[in-house]
């Protein structure tokens, strides 16, 4: 197979999936039509991340870089966390093939988004955080079809 | 032990084919147009597997058959070649939006060469028809290029009448008959068909050896130039045991076509059945009869295929997908776009296509692993969530 055996150790037995029902903050990116959609709940007490969940539409690498970037996240500080890049996700995974960069890079990007769904929903802002580009919580609507 | 359900990318050479093959290696290794003994011995075995190709798809004569590397090289030949001898006639060719990128490639290909290529699209189920192919033939129409059936979601196409309408206009007609022969009867006399496409290696023959049917008096330049091989028409010294596994190969699966296509459609339908009544939010992707007998291609909500196989793969199941992922680009299968299908559920499709080598046991095997991996991704996938929230 074309992934690392930690790719596949995060697909098979992915870690934190699930939803945090009282979430400080949730951020979603991407889109089914490029298949692949992450969802990512944080629980934030005292400027610290106590818990990270997550739900994933997407491939092998989709789940595991979701998987990993939840392991990464849990524990930091919210400064911490922002250095959490795709980076930093594709090298904790023994890295991607070429095509799957795009996985990690969604990932960072629904950690960004949920943190800033926190920032939002509490009225501060967080230096170096920007409004995340693919952030689809809004309209997030699954089209009602019969099958 | 694996349980092989991806019988349309390749399938296991048969005993019998391999014992066929094995004296040509290192016994009978002469080069056909050599003088002697041992180079006679294997021109001979070619022109018995020319043969036994030609009787199988009913053509006339065997010197209609010509041996290629394989379908793609069949597709490149036929379609490039014809483009070439008859671009004085005119530069308009017909294909339909389904067709394998042998095909859909080629045709792009001579898009960029100042052709024009007219892409036939398809019904809900996969399906081109002869109206439609009639209607889009003109003066400058010099080839039409239909599927005999389709590689992903296995619909057999109206080739015979397909091949009416054209030969009554007077226009070439090529099939790329790849995922048909050896599956499902194939006769180019009655389906009026000019040149068809095959590969060795769909019908457990070897890899690397294919077949063209060129009905006599088509003009079609050499497509490898070089020797005299082939009647001039396709240089190279013959592949002679992939030649003579061919051979062997498509006389054995068309003898037992009889009883294998019944065979692999009561498989087929235990399979689909199976999988409707255990998954909800599941859609059969194809036509339900029109359907080659041992392919099964269904599109399950919320998840994404790529995933599936992964899975299925830890349960040693061999399968294939739509899915982008799957395809080393970011847009799913040409096959599910054109049928209609919205990008996230084409995404989520999972082919699984039998075969001679398939049994009752390997397809309960299946029935089992399946729905708890399909659970287990939907509870993963946040949009699962929504339509269960909905409830």
């Amino acid at each position: 197979m074309m992934y690392s055996e930690k790719v596949m150790d995060h697909f098979m037995n992915p870690r934190n999936v699930g939803e945090i029902e009282d979430a400080s903050g949730v951020g979603t990116v991407g889109n089914a039509k490029c298949g692949d959609i992450m969802k990512v709940y944080l629980k934030i007490e005292d400027g610290i991340v106590k818990d990270a969940k997550f739900k994933t539409f997407g491939c092998g690498a989709a789940v595991a870089t979701s998987s990993m970037a939840t392991e990464l996240i849990k524990g930091k500080t919210i400064e911490e966390s922002l250095k959490i890049t795709n980076k930093a996700v594709m090298e904790a995974l023994d890295g991607l093939p070429p095509v799957k960069v795009h996985c990690s890079c969604l990932a960072e990007e629904a950690l960004h988004a949920a943190l800033w769904d926190y920032a939002q929903k509490n009225g501060i802002v967080i230096e170096g955080l920007k409004k995340p580009v693919n952030d689809i919580s809004e309209h997030d609507e699954v089209p009602e079809e019969d099958y | 032990m694996e349980y092989y359900f991806d019988n349309a990318a390749t399938t296991k050479v048969r005993p019998e084919v391999l014992e066929a093959m094995l004296p040509y290696f290192s016994e009978d290794y002469g080069n056909p147009s050599s003088i002697y003994k041992i180079g006679q011995k294997t021109k001979k075995a070619v022109e018995t597997a020319r043969a036994q190709v030609a009787k199988a798809i009913n053509a006339p004569a065997a010197n209609e058959i010509y041996f290629t590397a394989g379908g793609s090289e069949s597709d490149n030949w036929a379609i490039k070649g014809i483009a070439d001898s008859y671009g004085e006639k005119g530069r308009h060719i017909i294909t339909t939006a389904i067709e394998h990128h042998a095909v859909l490639h080629t045709c792009e290909y001579l898009e960029s060469k100042g052709y024009e290529i007219t892409y036939l699209p398809v019904d809900e189920y996969g399906l081109v028809s002869a109206e439609q192919v009639k209607a889009a033939i003109r003066p400058d129409t010099i080839l039409v290029s239909v599927m005999f059936a389709n590689n992903e979601i296995g619909t057999i196409e109206p080739v015979a009448e397909i091949g009416a309408v054209c030969r009554e206009a007077g226009v070439l007609f090529h099939t790329d008959a790849v995922q048909a022969v050896g599956h499902v009867p194939v006769d180019v006399r009655a389906m009026n068909i000019d040149l068809l496409s095959m590969s060795g290696h769909k019908f457990y023959g070897p890899k690397g050896i294919g077949a063209m049917y060129i009905r006599k008096g088509i003009k079609i330049p050499s497509f490898i130039h070089g020797g005299a091989q082939e009647r001039k028409r396709r240089a190279g010294t013959e592949n002679v045991p992939g030649i003579v596994g061919m051979g062997r190969a498509i006389e054995l699966a068309v003898s037992e076509l009889d009883t294998e296509m019944p065979r692999l459609i009561g498989l087929r339908t235990k399979l689909i059945n199976g999988i409707m009544d255990r998954i909800p939010y599941a859609r059969l992707n194809g036509h339900p009869d029109k359907r080659l007998p041992g392919n099964v291609n269904i599109a399950f909500e919320f998840i994404e295929g790529e995933s599936i196989l992964l899975l299925l793969d830890m349960n040693d199941i061999c399968a294939s997908s739509g899915s982008a992922c799957t395809s080393g680009s970011l847009d799913p299968s040409h096959v599910l776009l054109a049928i209609g299908m919205p990008h996230e559920k084409a995404h989520g499709s999972l082919r699984l296509t039998m075969g001679h080598f398939t049994t009752a046991q390997e397809v309960d095997h299946v029935l089992e692993t399946l729905p708890p991996i399909v659970e287990r991704l939907r509870e993963m996938s946040p949009l699962y969530e929504q339509i269960k929230n909905k409830k």
